[in-house]
């Protein structure tokens, strides 16, 4: 059997032949019934479980020698775990790599969705870590498993709303439970609820990979995804007060740099690439020019 | 001239699936299916190429009356696939079609449990064209609005059967019709009405 | 001041050659071999085999080389080899009653079939430390014994004559066996699967949970029926051949555990078993998975399932030491885009708690 390689001795993009159709298979099923979770038999990988194993099988699996692969962590690509796993695919798979969210067929992602809207040719992998999304509430699979099968979701409701009765509003700011399709509860990985709203009407196909626990599910495009809620207290995302200190961009989401040990603080693109971009397009936010870009100046 | 399986076996069978997940994603959408085979006559090349992507020795295979009655075809698959061939649909995580007009109910295959949907029949059918002019109006998941299957010829009672197929979800079989080197996706998740 | 963070690369790349650095130590003491791993450090590679699930001692050997003795890290880079080896088939189920042994206890019977081979041992030794051994040591030759060693039928299977100790549960002929590193787990899962994960489990998780047994956290009354240690062989039989080929001897630990049962509607008063097994020689880790093996048969006993080595959920998901610490140490990735969410959520309630108290006060004050 021809099984080419180009880090020697391992099959295109690590992955051998059989685990790939394993897994496509529980990718098809994944896309068949929206929001479930498909078990599949996730396999050992050479980064530990919780760095984004589910998230790199499901990319194995999907990668071809066509692909142009883009990678993310907290919505950066240049962050440490991000840099490791765009490297593991240039090794095992020789795919092209790109920071430009435009540019990528597929991009694997831990935490974030991208801000720049999403075409129908490409494809969002999250890394996921606990897929389940009443595991908090209910710490057994046997027992989440039957409340899916019921679509019993009371538990969520309930717990949602005593945020409400403890906090005066619902108290989940990240990994905010979604429904998909009007059937399943999903968890979209731990994505600030920000991202929700992208997630629904996608274009593009959204794949979900934990290897840890075992399990990839998806959100085919154009499907309705909806956030959780109460009629007197609907879903809301988070709003920042300033825009982008480099970029300007407003209706983005930030971080928040510590400048000082003074309280000086700014806020930035979490989205590194999409500010990048801005940054070219000419826009200018109040803090550029003020400070130097360590990454542009190296 | 020779039968042969994938030439590549490994960026076959990866194109292969891209354009069985592409079409599952956005049902009704017709994607073109490259792949180097040559399965023995009636198995079509494109069903040839989906089961070579898929199967195994952990997918039985059910083979429909036309294809079961040319030893060449079991042999041709279990040797490339080393999938067990099964005489009960009900036991068939792939089912190949090649005579839609001929094909079983979808009650006969299995459509998985509440608890495991997702151990179901995927059904592969083999049709004279995706093209036609007669046409379903499809809803659902990965479809902005609506979308068309002009797949024809379609299993009888085809509207009734899928209806009912609809209705057990998120149980159910999913298809994936082929004709002329395309294939077009049909999930359970998608509802379908006469246009 | 504040730098984009930007350079990830590069600093990847200069902490792994520091790490190699750090690895070797200072370089005028000499470098270690994988041999001198392989026949000195016996046990760690034994440990490292089980948990990897792959008996290979000089890859083991390198794993520890490669992990500056790091034994879940070593296991890990066994595992991920593992994972890429083709698999060609399944071998005969190994006959652990014709094991050659070097070590053969019972704890349940003075004298039996076969007799009591202690073996080498840390039991009854003097935990003192040996500074000869600083000073490079050389130990006395063993002495050799003059009778060879006659066959030696498993204590259970002594037991078994008598009809008091249940048959083997779940062990059918020609039934296959599960493998969980091909199908993901399932709950409830068979006793074969059980068996395998805590055989690649982490010993000192199994360790713990055996000893919770011990101390009233669901109890089983065991007994150490047998203990062995030595060489078994592995046969295979190929396809095409028809009949078992002998592939070679692995040596392993064998644990099996006796325990009490009450007996039930069904079942007469009878002994019931534990077991565990190990690569090389590990019978700490072979014990503490047979008292676990035992704790986790309860719903098949009919027993309450009370405490957490009974519950097959709570054991089977958090016994890999790979699973844990993957999940545990990915606490060290970047998570400031959630923190961030979480700061703006407590910044907010922060300010609506400051507003109620301010009304509170004016309330109070205008009363």
């Amino acid at each position: 059997m021809n099984e080419t390689a180009t880090a020697s001795g391992y099959n295109f993009a690590y992955l051998d032949e059989q685990t790939k159709r394993m897994i496509r298979r529980a990718i098809l099923k994944a896309i068949a019934i929206p929001g479930y979770q498909v078990p599949f038999a996730s396999r050992e990988m050479p980064m530990p479980y919780g760095w984004g194993t589910g998230g790199v099988q499901v990319t194995a699996a999907v990668l071809g020698p066509d692909d142009t692969l883009k990678v993310i962590d907290q919505g950066s690509d240049d962050t440490t775990n991000a840099v490791s796993i765009r490297k593991f695919f240039e090794r095992t798979a020789g795919v092209k790599t790109t920071t430009k969210t435009t540019d990528a067929s597929v991009i694997q992602t831990r935490h974030r969705v991208p801000e720049e809207k999403l075409r129908a040719d490409q494809i969002l992998v999250y890394q996921v870590p606990i897929p389940e999304p009443l595991r908090f509430l209910e710490p057994r699979e046997t027992e989440t498993r039957q409340l899916h099968a019921l679509a019993e979701y009371g538990l969520m409701h309930v717990k949602l709303y005593e945020d409400i009765a403890r906090h005066g509003r619902i108290a989940t700011t990240y990994a905010y439970p979604v429904e998909v399709a009007g059937r399943y509860v999903m968890d979209p990985s731990p994505v600030p609820k920000f991202d929700n709203p992208k997630i629904g009407d996608c274009a593009a196909l959204q794949l979900y990979g934990a290897g840890r626990e075992k399990r990839i599910y998806a959100v085919p495009p154009h499907t309705k995804v909806k956030s959780l809620d109460f009629e007197d207290h609907p879903f809301r995302v988070q709003t920042f007060r300033e825009p982008c200190a480099l970029c300007a961009a407003e209706d983005v989401y930030l971080d928040e740099v510590v400048l000082d040990d003074r309280g000086g603080r700014m806020f930035v693109c979490s989205d590194t690439d999409y500010c990048e971009q801005r940054r070219t397009d000419g826009h200018r936010g109040k803090m550029l020019g003020k400070v130097p870009l360590g990454g542009e100046a190296a | 001239m020779t039968v042969h399986a994938f030439t590549d076996p490994v960026f076959d069978a990866q194109k292969v699936f891209r354009a069985a997940m592409n079409v599952l994603s956005r049902p009704g959408t017709l994607v073109p299916l490259e792949a180097d085979v040559r399965p023995p006559a009636p198995l079509s090349l494109e069903i040839a190429a989906l089961a070579l992507a898929f199967a195994d020795h952990e997918t039985p295979i059910w083979l429909d009356a036309a294809l079961t009655s040319v030893s060449y075809v079991g042999e041709y698959l279990k040797f490339h696939t080393g999938a067990p061939i099964t005489p009960h649909p009900v036991e068939a995580a792939f089912a190949l079609v090649s005579e839609p007009a001929l094909c079983p109910s979808l009650t006969s295959f299995t459509a998985g449990t509440a608890d495991y949907p997702d151990r179901s029949t995927t059904i592969f059918v083999q049709t004279d064209t995706l093209r036609s002019s007669r046409s379903f109006t499809l809803r659902g998941p990965g479809i902005s609005g609506t979308a068309a299957l002009r797949a024809d010829p379609l299993p009888p009672a085809f509207p009734r059967e899928w209806a009912a197929n609809r209705a057990l979800f998120p149980r159910g079989v999913d298809m994936l019709f082929a004709a002329d080197g395309w294939i077009a996706g049909l999930p359970r998740s998608t509802e379908l009405s006469e246009a | 001041m504040y730098v984009a963070v930007k350079g990830g690369e590069a600093a990847i790349a200069n902490a792994h050659r520091l790490l190699d650095h750090e690895r070797r130590g200072d370089p005028s003491v000499p470098e270690l071999s994988i041999a001198q791993i392989r026949e000195q450090m016996t046990l760690l590679v034994d440990r490292v085999m089980t948990e990897g699930s792959l008996y290979d001692p000089d890859l083991a050997a390198l794993a520890l080389k490669q992990a500056r003795g790091d034994i879940i890290e070593a296991v890990f880079l066994v595992r991920a080899f593992r994972t890429t080896l083709p698999r060609f088939g399944y071998s005969q189920p190994m006959d652990t009653d014709a094991m050659f042994a070097m070590r053969r206890i019972s704890a349940i019977y003075k004298d039996l079939p076969g007799g009591q081979v202690l073996g080498p041992t840390f039991d009854y030794t003097h935990r003192l430390i040996d500074f000869n051994l600083a000073a490079n040591g050389e130990p006395p030759t063993p002495k050799e014994s003059d009778s060879a060693l006659a066959g030696m039928p498993h204590v259970t299977g002594l037991l078994d004559q008598e009809g008091l100790i249940e048959r083997e549960p779940g062990a059918e002929e020609g039934s296959p066996v599960g493998d969980l590193t091909r199908d993901p787990l399932d709950f409830p899962a068979g006793r074969d699967l059980r068996l395998q994960a805590l055989a690649r489990g982490d010993e000192g998780f199994i360790l713990a949970l055996g000893y919770s047994t011990q101390r009233g956290f669901g109890r089983t009354h065991p007994f150490t029926g047998e203990i062995r240690v030595g060489e078994v062989e592995i046969e295979y039989v190929p396809e095409e051949l028809g009949f078992a080929v002998l592939l070679g001897d692995v040596v392993l630990t064998e644990c099996e555990m006796i325990n009490q049962f009450k007996g039930s509607a069904s079942a007469p008063p009878q002994f019931t078993r534990g077991y565990g097994l190990a690569f090389g020689r590990g019978e700490r880790k072979a014990m503490a998975m047979a008292l676990v093996d035992r704790a986790l048969r309860a719903r098949e006993l009919g027993e309450d399932i009370k405490a957490p080595a009974q519950d097959e959920e709570f054991v089977l998901a958090h016994c890999d030491n790979l699973q844990s610490t993957g999940f545990v140490e990915h606490l060290k990735l970047p998570h400031y885009v959630d923190f961030q969410a979480e700061l703006e959520l407590v910044r907010r309630m922060r300010a609506a708690h400051a507003e109620n108290r301010m009304d509170d006060e004016a309330l109070e004050a205008a009363e």
